[in-house]
């Protein structure tokens, strides 16, 4: 006799209730962020909390902020001359738009991957270890260390374990991608933006990176930018829809994908026009 | 609800999702003709009306894989999502219930090809009145589909109950047929049995009223009391 209904729970995605998040559960807290190019506002009034080893999509029509919004996390925007911005992105606890902030060190905790593979012109080995040279480590005991799990970490070891000196440029594009990706895990950082790091790749290399963003969740916390929604809904855990510089909804992806609550979001993912 | 088909950027879409709305209402006009000449059958010991009822099933069952494949196409290639996915998985739900239905029709069709004596007429007379409050059910429920009217679905969804009382009544009477004369038992099962398939009815079309109500509010409300739905779903 069964005396315990059996556990149906989805065991894949762990569920948080993003309204109450506590606070050893938030990555990153964004308060009241507005952003202006020149005269023209960009972001508005943006509110929300990313949750700490989670993956969080954003996404939305072009032009509706997304990316902006994503770049203003490790203060990539600093360098758009005309680039304003008022309001808050804490990281524990601290505004990283705060004078005292160090914009290097801030990047080392908080990665960047872009949409087309970036490598240098160098070797694979030379690649990944770039952030630990820029910091003054030479021991090369821990340089082969860091490269091999970073690469493994990026699903990438397998591939290039016997040519690690050779040109990163001779790698494919997906292996391209996810040596980008072990570059930027190789300094440990805590928050990894995706910033549509497959849109210049094929459905399988896109697969493989989409598998490695969800392994990636269980050490960092990781946000995405995508114009693919069913890849969003494929990675993410939360789900962000933007439209025309506002955060229209916030939800778990689950919920976001069947049932959202507001209609702008409906019209975005079901295709229609509004 | 409005359902807005129309308004995908891809026509094609559209197009493909209006089209299996149509054919279940279509389909579903066809299970109620069936189930309509069924009883009308039993009622006037229409034996070629009861045939024609048998011979008619396998267009129901044709519509139901026709759409099933429909619906998998559009899922394949449509990735549908929010409304759009939960209107297909609430055809693909329905048609499997308005096939169900199309069975029962069809064993009450078979009513119709036996005789009866004088006295076991009176059963066929008290099936016949619950047969035409299953019509008025699946008719009810096929019009809060076609307008995704959640209101109208869930007075659906109560009125099963009639249904429920009116199969327990027949239900004992045709206890007291059997114990009276136990000669009559096997007529009495064939009239029990057709009884039997209009009281499922009603609880197809009580689910079918279940998938209106999760198109429209994104709940799935089976297995839920009639007041939690009404507290929690509806208001």
């Amino acid at each position: 006799m069964i005396s315990v209904a059996p556990d149906m729970s989805n065991k894949t995605s762990s569920v948080i209730d993003l309204n109450n998040l506590r606070d050893e559960q938030i990555a990153l807290r964004i308060k009241e962020l507005d952003l202006y190019y020149a005269e023209k506002q960009a972001l508005e009034n943006i509110t929300m909390n990313i949750p700490k080893g989670q993956v969080t999509a954003f996404i939305g029509p072009s032009g509706c902020g997304k990316s902006t919004l994503l770049r203003c996390i490790n203060r990539m925007n600093d360098l758009v001359d005309t680039c304003r911005i008022e309001g808050e992105i804490l990281l524990h606890n601290q505004n990283i738009y705060d004078k005292s902030v160090d914009v290097a060190s801030l990047r080392r905790a908080v990665g960047m991957v872009f949409q087309r593979p970036n490598p240098f012109p160098k070797t694979i080995y030379e690649n990944v270890v770039y952030g630990l040279r820029l910091q003054g480590i030479k021991d090369r005991r821990i340089l082969d260390e860091v490269v091999e799990r970073s690469l493994r970490n990026a699903a990438l070891w397998n591939e290039v374990k016997d040519r690690l000196h050779d040109s990163a440029l001779g790698l494919s594009g997906g292996q391209q991608q996810r040596l980008v990706i072990a570059r930027a895990i190789a300094i440990e950082p805590e928050v990894l933006l995706l910033d549509e790091p497959t849109s210049a790749l094929d459905p399988i290399s896109t697969l493989t990176i989409e598998e490695l963003i969800t392994e990636l969740k269980d050490k960092y916390t990781v946000v995405i930018v995508t114009h693919n929604m069913q890849q969003a809904a494929r990675v993410s855990d939360q789900t962000a829809f933007m439209y025309m510089g506002q955060l229209i909804e916030h939800a778990d992806t689950n919920t976001l994908f069947t049932t959202p609550k507001m209609k702008k979001t409906e019209d975005y993912i079901t295709g229609r026009y509004g | 609800m409005e359902l807005n088909l129309n308004k995908h950027i891809s026509g094609q879409f559209n197009e493909e999702l209006e089209q299996i709305r149509n054919d279940v209402l279509k389909m579903g006009g066809l299970v109620e003709q069936q189930l309509t000449n069924a009883l009308n059958a039993v009622n006037n010991s229409d034996q070629a009306l009861a045939k024609r009822v048998l011979e008619t099933d396998y267009l129901i069952n044709r519509m139901e894989v026709q759409i099933d494949q429909e619906c998998t196409r559009i899922i394949a290639k449509r990735q549908p999502a929010a409304s759009d996915l939960r209107l297909v998985l609430a055809i693909v739900k329905t048609i499997t219930d308005l096939e169900r239905i199309g069975d029962e029709a069809e064993r009450i069709a078979k009513v119709a090809l036996e005789s009866f004596n004088k006295t076991q007429q009176e059963f066929l007379v008290s099936m016949d009145n619950m047969g035409r409050k299953a019509i008025h059910m699946l008719n009810q429920v096929l019009d809060a589909f076609a307008r995704m009217d959640v209101d109208a679905a869930f007075e659906v969804h109560k009125s099963d109950k009639i249904l429920d009382k009116e199969y327990e009544a027949i239900t004992r009477q045709l206890m007291t047929y059997m114990m009276e004369d136990p000669r009559s038992i096997p007529k009495v099962m064939d009239v029990f049995w057709s009884v039997r398939s209009l009281e499922r009815i009603g609880d197809r079309c009580q689910n079918i009223s279940e998938y209106v109500i999760y198109f429209v509010k994104g709940t799935d409300v089976r297995h839920t009391s009639e007041k939690d739905i009404q507290n929690n779903v509806l208001s």
